[in-house]
């Protein structure tokens, strides 16, 4: 009779124990998607008449404009997370296995402050520095490197480098976990057995590396392709950015329907960019994201 | 134990190394011949580890040379000596499989593919684990992991096998195993292994030679048996095997022996040896071991004693009982425990708890430093 | 469960006599266009209103009406041209009865064109407030001569100008090329044939830009800094910049400066519609009016409103505005439905053109 009853209120308190994080999925992630979806398969046929089906999504592959900006912002991000991972991957390496255990605090909270301020401030930050009456041309001028001002603002290598330096913590971060889990035995092994120091990064510490290496991708590249700020702000008269059409689409359009149907194209190429990532590497998801 | 007509595998020369201002190894020499199993033995942070280290180059000694097949190696960089390593938890690359750790030395050094495909699978019939080539590392058990990474160097037919502690993840049983592979393995690939371990069992059932350390030095080299049964040093003595120890001071030396006060109600007899220069009123301690104490019932005819010398009363405390290996704890009148090793044959006149025993050894079964 | 009860009663309770006696008058509203200190006087005169402001510009506004019906503002403050087809569309607004506003202050001509503007079923839905003009700015010590909207693809000012890539460029574009974008809404095949040289001739100025601005904080640093010489811009900004620098100006184009009229309109599901009427009420009286031109750099719809601007504010609008170029206005025109999104097509492929 009691065992029963106990059973039962195990069960409640598992339930109740899990509810917050099921209904936090459920309100928070499930349902507007489930809205989002069902909104961009609406399409406007006269004022306050509304048809279903796939037309949003054809537009959107009928008009150049929209998946050529959707191919630049993917080509940028795969750029920004290659480059995010040339420039954190050296200093992951240094955190994890070089630096002693107080420096260690210390270089990773370095590494947070950018964190501090948002987006935006980050941004302007980086306006008054690069434009062509700014701090590093006035400097430059000051110095007598050059002589006429030059703009370092608005083109598509600012965007690459503001995107990288707001991304490059979240390559940092699984990649010391990664490579403080290393056990420094197995870097002198790879010497030991004849390997040079190419050899040894290249054999040993990126394949152990592998599953922080992707799990930093992965979420910088989603990051980045995601951001908004940064390329609105510091890009030029060509940089066009996929979510700033989104944003075109739902706010100076009024064209909810399409813009939801462009975020569900946002959301699937990247997933799609992920899973071929995830296949080249040989990694899979519960191998990087879930385990770092 | 160096012969002039052939050249050690390995031989340091006064090496030294201070991290900051510890002293951690302190002009160390030794000569170890082709093909012998030497182990260097010593407490946690007597310095073994950085020994074996500077071997390998991954520290360079302050002072001092380290030859390899007669040659300096000091200016060597690590992963061009011909000198490879077990490590303490093996450092086998999980990424990789059994054939691509074991090949990866290989391939370092460029051999061709054919000839790593018939040195790995060469290796592997060596080891006994002829089929095992295509495994993942976290498929394989203690034991072969610890052959694998074993493999994995001798692949590679180094001058000289470093082996840090590669047993101490090992479960107890595992561990007499492959205590006895171990030295199997050295047999048969006939290469100079240094174990470095702070087991004396390990040492001293595996080596060829070994090494007691102690802060940074090197307190003894000899054979196994040379440093049980003749330690020269107190460390030796106390770090080697089991050992009683009492300490007191000199009040009688004759040419032959020498006798200690301990102290503990009885004085100790030794036969004099060179080890020790202590004259009569200076302190020196006396070691017996368990294996040489005579342990006798109290009420056993005095007549029939064996030794005259050295005997203390008290009581049994515990019996150990480990088939032959069996021990007796006697409690003597000074409430110290006092280690005996004893025959227990099941029968009921064996001793028992409670008992009042003799103990007793010969003056030459007992060391005084 | 009686616990639960009885505290979530004693919760109902001490909420409820907040709820009565205060009623809140939620505003959504552009930036500065409730100045702290009118707020404060307004809370003086109504202590049992409460005022609570929400920032936001047209777009922004009709998103967030339509999200929600209509709801969670009481008043709204579009321009005039935003409101038709979006009220046609979305049906967010509700029509307000013009008995309850004192309009006898009100400047009749643009108390009529929002009327024109904003009547849908006999229904009026919006009263003016504010209203300013787009156009363009100059340095004067750097451009001495620019005068149409044009003139910012002019080769000599290359990579000296700047605009914004929104409607107000294509339409001041189409002007200065000799169309009436406002008279080709009734035929949207003609308007689209005007939106694409208008286009073409801005992919082709592209070269001139030196970036489009994205709001005014960018366009002044811009300016100020001297990078450019030469944009698009909002009459207001303008006005700011001339504070700090005399030579800054506002330059009506030639073709007209085209000139939007922000309005006051009911959400459909606003509740505390006579809080509405009595802030609408308030901020027409004269002094008050003084205080908000003060704060938002633009005239208010009422009679004399030049003089009622801040002194420098006044002079930049004298340095600015001759008789005949207020004459010169170019009202926005309602936006039919489906112009969005040709306009929104057309930007995004400049946008994407690389270079010209």
């Amino acid at each position: 009779m009691s065992r029963p009853v106990a059973k039962d209120a195990r069960n409640l308190a598992l339930i109740l124990l899990f509810m917050p994080f099921a209904l936090w999925i459920l309100l928070l992630i499930v349902l507007p998607h489930i809205g989002m979806f069902v909104l961009s398969l609406k399409e406007k046929v006269a004022p306050r008449v509304y048809e279903y089906g796939f037309d949003n999504y054809i537009n959107f592959a009928q008009e150049p404009i929209y998946w050529n900006t959707l191919l630049r912002t993917g080509t940028v991000s795969l750029l920004v997370t290659f480059l995010a991972l040339l420039i954190g991957f050296p200093v992951a390496y240094y955190i994890a296995k070089i630096a002693g255990k107080r420096t260690k605090g210390a270089l990773f909270l370095l590494c947070l402050i950018p964190l501090w301020v948002s987006d935006l401030i980050r941004a302007f930050g980086w306006i008054l520095l690069l434009r062509e009456t700014g701090v590093i041309s006035s400097a430059l001028q000051a110095s007598g490197i050059i002589n006429t001002p030059i703009e370092m603002l608005y083109n598509d290598a600012t965007v690459v480098m503001g995107l990288v330096y707001t991304v490059v913590l979240f390559m940092i971060v699984p990649l010391v976990s990664t490579l403080d889990g290393m056990n420094d035995e197995m870097i002198e092994a790879g010497y030991n057995l004849g390997g040079n120091g190419f050899t040894v990064l290249r054999r040993i510490i990126i394949p152990y590396a592998m599953p922080g290496i992707v799990a930093g991708c992965i979420v910088v590249f989603m990051l980045s392709a995601g951001s908004y700020l940064t390329p609105i702000l510091l890009g030029g008269k060509n940089s066009s950015w996929f979510t700033e059409q989104i944003y075109d689409q739902f706010i100076s359009r009024y064209n909810w329907e399409s813009g939801a149907a462009f975020g569900f194209v946002l959301l699937l190429f990247t997933s799609i960019v992920v899973w071929l990532g995830l296949k080249l590497s040989g990694q899979t998801l519960s191998s990087t994201v879930a385990k770092s | 134990m160096n012969t002039s007509n052939t050249v050690s595998d390995l031989a340091c020369s006064q090496i030294s190394k201070c991290f900051g201002s510890v002293q951690a190894v302190d002009s160390v020499s030794f000569d170890i011949p082709p093909g012998s199993f030497f182990s260097i033995l010593g407490p946690s942070g007597c310095g073994k580890t950085t020994l074996m280290r500077m071997i390998a180059g991954f520290e360079s000694p302050d002072n001092g040379d380290i030859h390899i097949k007669g040659s300096s190696v000091l200016r060597i960089p690590p992963n061009r000596r011909n000198v490879k390593m077990v490590f303490q938890h093996l450092a086998l690359f999980p990424m990789m499989n059994v054939y691509d750790n074991i090949a990866y030395g290989l391939r370092c050094n460029g051999s061709s593919r054919s000839d790593i495909n018939k040195k790995v699978h060469e290796v592997l019939e060596r080891i006994a684990l002829p089929d095992v080539a295509n495994r993942e590392i976290h498929q394989l058990s203690g034991g072969q992991k610890q052959r694998i990474a074993i493999a994995r160097c001798m692949v590679l037919d180094p001058d000289v096998l470093l082996l840090d502690e590669p047993l101490g993840a090992l479960d107890l049983k595992l561990r007499e195993a492959m205590k006895i592979e171990l030295k199997l393995l050295q047999h048969q690939f006939n290469t100079t292994f240094v174990y470095i371990t702070h087991d004396q069992s390990e040492a001293l059932v595996m080596s060829d030679h070994v090494a007691v350390m102690n802060e940074g030095r090197f307190e003894q080299i000899g054979t196994p048996q040379n440093l049980y049964h003749h330690p020269k040093s107190a460390f030796v003595a106390g770090f080697v095997g089991d050992s009683n120890q009492w300490s007191g001071k000199v009040i009688e030396r004759t040419s032959e022996s020498i006798t200690v006060a301990c102290g503990a109600g009885f004085d100790a007899q030794s036969f004099a040896t060179d080890m020790t220069s202590a004259g009569i009123g200076d302190h020196a301690s006396v070691y017996v071991r368990p294996e040489h104490i005579q342990v006798e019932l109290a009420n056993t005819d005095p007549t029939v004693r064996v030794n005259t010398v050295n005997s203390i009363v008290g009581h049994i405390d515990s019996l150990l009982f480990n088939g032959a290996n069996s021990r007796v704890l006697v409690r003597d009148q000074l409430g110290e425990l006092i280690e005996a090793d004893i025959t227990l044959t099941g029968s009921h006149d064996d001793p028992k708890p409670g008992d009042a025993v003799t103990l007793s050894w010969a003056p030459a079964r007992s060391l005084c430093f | 469960m009686k616990a639960i009860l009885s505290s979530a009663v004693v919760a109902l309770s001490l909420a409820a006599p907040s709820m009565a006696s205060a009623e809140t008058l939620r505003l959504l509203t552009w930036g500065s266009y409730a100045p702290d200190n009118l707020v404060k006087m307004f809370e003086e005169k109504y202590p049992d209103i409460k005022v609570e402001v929400t920032f936001s510009n047209n777009e922004e506004m009709i998103a967030k009406l339509r999200a929600t019906g209509g709801a969670g503002f009481d008043l709204a403050q579009p321009s005039h041209d935003r409101i038709y087809a979006a009220q046609l569309e979305y049906d967010i607004y509700k029509p307000l009865d013009l008995s309850k506003i004192d309009t006898s202050n009100m400047e009749a001509k643009l108390l009529d064109g929002v009327k024109a503007n904003t009547t849908i079923d006999g229904e009026l839905y919006a009263v003016p407030h504010q209203w300013g003009t787009s156009g363009l700015m100059a340095d004067k010590s750097m451009a001495p001569d620019l005068a149409g909207w044009g003139d910012l693809c002019d080769p000599k000012y290359k990579g000296k100008t700047s605009m914004r890539l929104k409607r107000t460029i294509l339409l001041g574009t189409a002007f200065a090329m000799g169309e009436d974008p406002f008279a080709a809404y009734s035929d949207l095949d003609k308007y689209q044939g005007i939106l694409d040289k208008v286009a073409d001739k801005l992919i082709s100025c592209k070269d001139n830009i030196k970036a489009y601005w994205k709001g005014g904080d960018d366009l002044s640093a811009m300016m100020l800094s001297g990078e450019i010489v030469a944009s698009e811009t909002w009459d207001s900004t303008a006005y700011k910049l001339y504070a700090e620098n005399e030579n800054i100006v506002f330059v009506p184009p030639s073709t007209g400066a085209l000139a939007w009229i922000d309005t006051f309109a009911f959400p459909r599901k606003g509740k505390a519609d006579d809080a509405a009427y009595k802030w609408i009420n308030f901020v027409l009286e004269t002094e008050n009016v003084k205080l908000m031109s003060a704060s938002t750099g633009a005239m208010a719809a009422v009679k004399g409103a030049k003089d009622l601007l801040p002194d420098d504010k006044k002079a930049a609008v004298n340095a600015a505005f001759t008789d005949d170029d207020v004459e010169n206005l170019q009202f926005f025109a309602n936006i039919p439905p489906g112009v969005e999104d040709m306009e929104g097509k057309t930007l995004e492929k400049i946008k994407a053109a690389t270079g010209g």
